[in-house]
């Protein structure tokens, strides 16, 4: 893999201690084979089951091809020179100062506001305590515990609920589903397990950002999120402070069911590194999230902010299996210097009155290039179908690029379709007029693209529609000009 | 308070002012007229620093300082206000937030403390009142949607706001209809004081009957070539712009 120092050394150096699988050391040297996904299984002490579906979905991924359909570019990677378990790095590895830490990260940090000790926690950096995340997470989990609302890794979640986990795990995204869905089945390494059982309102949103073991989840992480009847749950993925990480490749699986009833709210701010002004060391993020609308009058609604990641991969989608269902996806995807994002969802209606609505807006700007990719299918039993897409680019400059590749396949007559497109610039006339008003350009750009981005932000929780409104304006500095 | 001494603009190659002198001072409304293509929004437009527009000779001061020199932002926070012909459309950019981003960004650059909500909606109200409008606008997004009289209307606004020093209104008559008009006029009459200076710029008389200049100037071929009292107005009205190619050509 060129352009990727941090993968390069670590395999370098893992070559030297040669190629035995040892399972009492923390890293596993490089490479994939039956043995390395029977040892991650074992160091997880995971049940019989997990080990055979792990071992089922790795031999299925040697028979696949890695996708190549996507308007992304990016040289080949070598999955035998990917280490597949590593324990929590060992303070001596890491970089021992905010010296060593990329000065353009360090400069966003400040201008998020975030504080010193923080900041050497998102750069990786080793540092003895932990903030106060442990007693918060601690006063969380009793209030949950209360409503009987299960939070907590998935490996922790297969010791203890195994019977919970089971019958759901994999139903949404099975592993034959795509390459790198299929790779995740077999090696993923950690994630996030959310039971929220019938009629009960989750009394919190539930985010990441507190969860204790939520730290070093890796690169191939696994969310399944099961919401019994009538219940409710809203929940948060990532933060607005860029996040550096020693694994390039990321390759996670997100499965949400909603049973009757049932709402679930999956709200993401992503903004992995994206790399140098050369666009190297940055994350290539190839993500499968799904959600099944199984109940009827169940609905699944996808938030998503995307700034980050040099490489973005991800169409998160809605099965509206049952009668009634409703299906919802908000997207703002940022890409600019070298950033290449193909992002967009599916909407697959199979239950009567169904409904989806699709708002995706797009934003490029220096050489940035995105594209929006959604399928919508109405299936032949759906009766009364629904769909409403929108999908706004806007250009900043003229070196960016922003395709858009809508799919519409209507198997039943009744169903309603609309799908509006359009692609802006930001005009010399509205920059010119915020000016006038005594606004700089860069407010002026700043608050153009929030206007523009308005409909998803208002889909966000409060303090994450601040957040990310503030990560876009810094996103965006020095972008025109 | 602007002083524009023999300013000559281009646009491309094409020379659009071409020596154009005018004098302002404090509190005075001057009318700038004439017809189509004589400069009218290219004055405007040099004067309020728009992209597109290449000075080639001339000075335009403002309260002693080299206008043409600065940024529009800091010609905003200096005290110029231009009200657009056709002010633009931001869709989704509120237009309470963007008032308030307005006004902090032109308060901090002349080192006042930024308003906080209460005391930027206490002030809004007041000059709601002023205007007699009602606050239907400020929940829209800025102009998107608005009809030809509301985006001027807002435009006043806006200049109520902000209070400048110097406002030029660029054909704030154009589109609006009779009723429009005197609203409009009403807000601008509402706000004219011994320390606000304007330059109203128009083709038509009309909107000089409701608002009542110190100066009128014709403005024709890049130039001023008559400037005189309110009265010069109404002769224009009577012999048409066709009498300035008369006497220029004489």
């Amino acid at each position: 893999m060129t352009g990727a120092p941090a993968v390069e050394d670590i395999v370098k150096s893992e070559y030297e201690h040669g190629f035995t699988t040892e399972i009492e050391s923390d890293t596993l040297p490089p490479g994939l084979d039956e043995e390395v996904v029977r040892a991650i299984s074992k160091r997880k002490g995971e049940p019989e089951f997990m080990t055979e579906q792990r071992l089922k979905a790795y031999r299925h991924w040697l028979t696949m091809r890695e996708p190549e359909w996507a308007a992304v570019d990016y040289p080949k990677i070598d999955f035998q020179s990917i280490s597949y378990y590593s324990a929590p790095k060992r303070p001596e590895d890491m970089p021992k100062s905010l010296d060593e830490i990329d000065p353009a990260l360090l400069e966003t940090y400040n201008k998020l506001g975030i504080p010193i000790e923080e900041q050497k926690a998102l750069a990786g950096i080793a540092v003895d305590a932990v903030f106060d995340s442990v007693s918060v997470a601690t006063t969380f989990r009793a209030t949950l515990a209360e409503a009987g609302v299960i939070f907590c890794s998935i490996s922790e979640a297969l010791h203890e609920y195994p019977e919970l986990v089971k019958p759901y795990l994999g139903t949404v995204v099975p592993y034959t589903d795509n390459f790198y869905a299929c790779l995740n089945a077999a090696v993923f390494s950690d994630g996030t397990f959310v039971y929220v059982p019938k009629g009960v309102r989750c009394p919190m949103e539930l985010s990441t950002y507190f969860r204790i073991n939520a730290r070093n989840t890796g690169q191939f992480e696994r969310t399944l999120i099961v919401a019994e009847a009538g219940s409710y749950v809203s929940y948060l993925e990532g933060c607005t402070a860029p996040q550096r990480d020693e694994n390039q490749l990321h390759a996670a699986v997100v499965e949400l069911i909603a049973m009757e009833d049932a709402e679930i709210k999956y709200s993401t701010v992503q903004n992995w590194y994206p790399g140098d002004a050369e666009g190297r060391g940055g994350i290539y993020n190839f993500v499968t999230k799904r959600g099944d609308c199984r109940g009827a009058r169940s609905k699944i609604s996808w938030t998503q902010v995307e700034t980050g990641s040099a490489i973005t991969w991800k169409y998160p989608s809605c099965i509206l299996r049952g009668d009634g269902s409703i299906g919802e996806f908000y997207s703002v995807a940022v890409t600019k210097g070298r950033q290449q994002a193909d992002t967009g969802t599916k909407m697959i209606h199979i239950g009567k009155n169904t409904s989806s609505t699709i708002v995706s807006k797009g934003i490029s700007a220096g050489e940035g290039s995105q594209t929006y990719r959604g399928l919508v299918r109405i299936g032949q039993r759906a009766e009364g179908a629904r769909n409403h897409t929108q999908c706004d680019s806007l250009l900043i400059g003229d070196r960016c690029a922003a395709n858009t590749v809508p799919y519409i396949e209507v198997k039943n007559p009744s169903a309603k379709m609309e799908h509006e497109a359009t692609t802006s610039k930001i005009s010399d006339d509205q920059l010119f007029y915020c000016r006038s008003r005594g606004l700089t350009e860069e407010d002026a750009v700043s608050m153009i693209v929030n206007g523009f981005c308005k409909e998803v932000f208002n889909e966000l929780p409060m303090e994450f529609a601040v957040e990310a409104q503030k990560l876009l304006s810094i996103s965006l500095e020095g972008a025109v000009g | 308070m602007l002083s524009v001494k023999g300013l000559r603009a281009n646009v491309g190659d094409k020379e659009i002012l071409k020596g154009l002198d005018l004098e302002v001072g404090p509190g005075e409304v001057h009318a700038i007229m004439g017809p189509n293509g004589s400069g009218k929004s290219t004055l405007s437009h040099v004067l309020s620093g728009r992209d597109g527009y290449s000075v080639t000779a001339g000075s335009a001061t403002f309260e002693g300082r080299d206008l043409l020199e600065l940024e529009p932002e800091e010609r905003a926070q200096l005290g110029l206000f231009l009200a657009f012909q056709y002010p633009v459309e931001l869709p989704g950019v509120n237009n309470t937030y963007f008032l308030k981003a307005a006004l902090n960004s032109i308060r901090k650059a002349r080192g006042e403390s930024e308003l906080d909500a209460v005391s930027f909606l206490r002030l809004i109200k007041e000059k709601l009142k002023i205007l007699h409008l009602d606050d239907s606008l400020l929940k829209r997004a800025v102009n998107a949607g608005f009809s030809g009289g509301e985006k001027k209307r807002n435009e006043i606004f806006q200049m109520a706001l902000l209070e400048p020093k110097l406002a030029i209104l660029d054909e704030t008559d154009s589109g609006l209809d009779i009723d429009a008009l005197r609203v409009v006029a009403e807000g601008v009459n509402a706000l004219r004081s011994p320390e606000r200076s304007m330059i109203v710029v128009t083709h038509y008389q009309r909107l000089l009957d409701y608002i009542q200049p110190d100066y009128v100037h014709v403005l024709a071929r890049g130039r001023i070539i008559r400037s005189g009292g309110k009265e010069l107005a109404l002769e224009l009205e009577q012999k048409g712009y066709g009498w300035i190619d008369a006497e220029l050509a004489a």
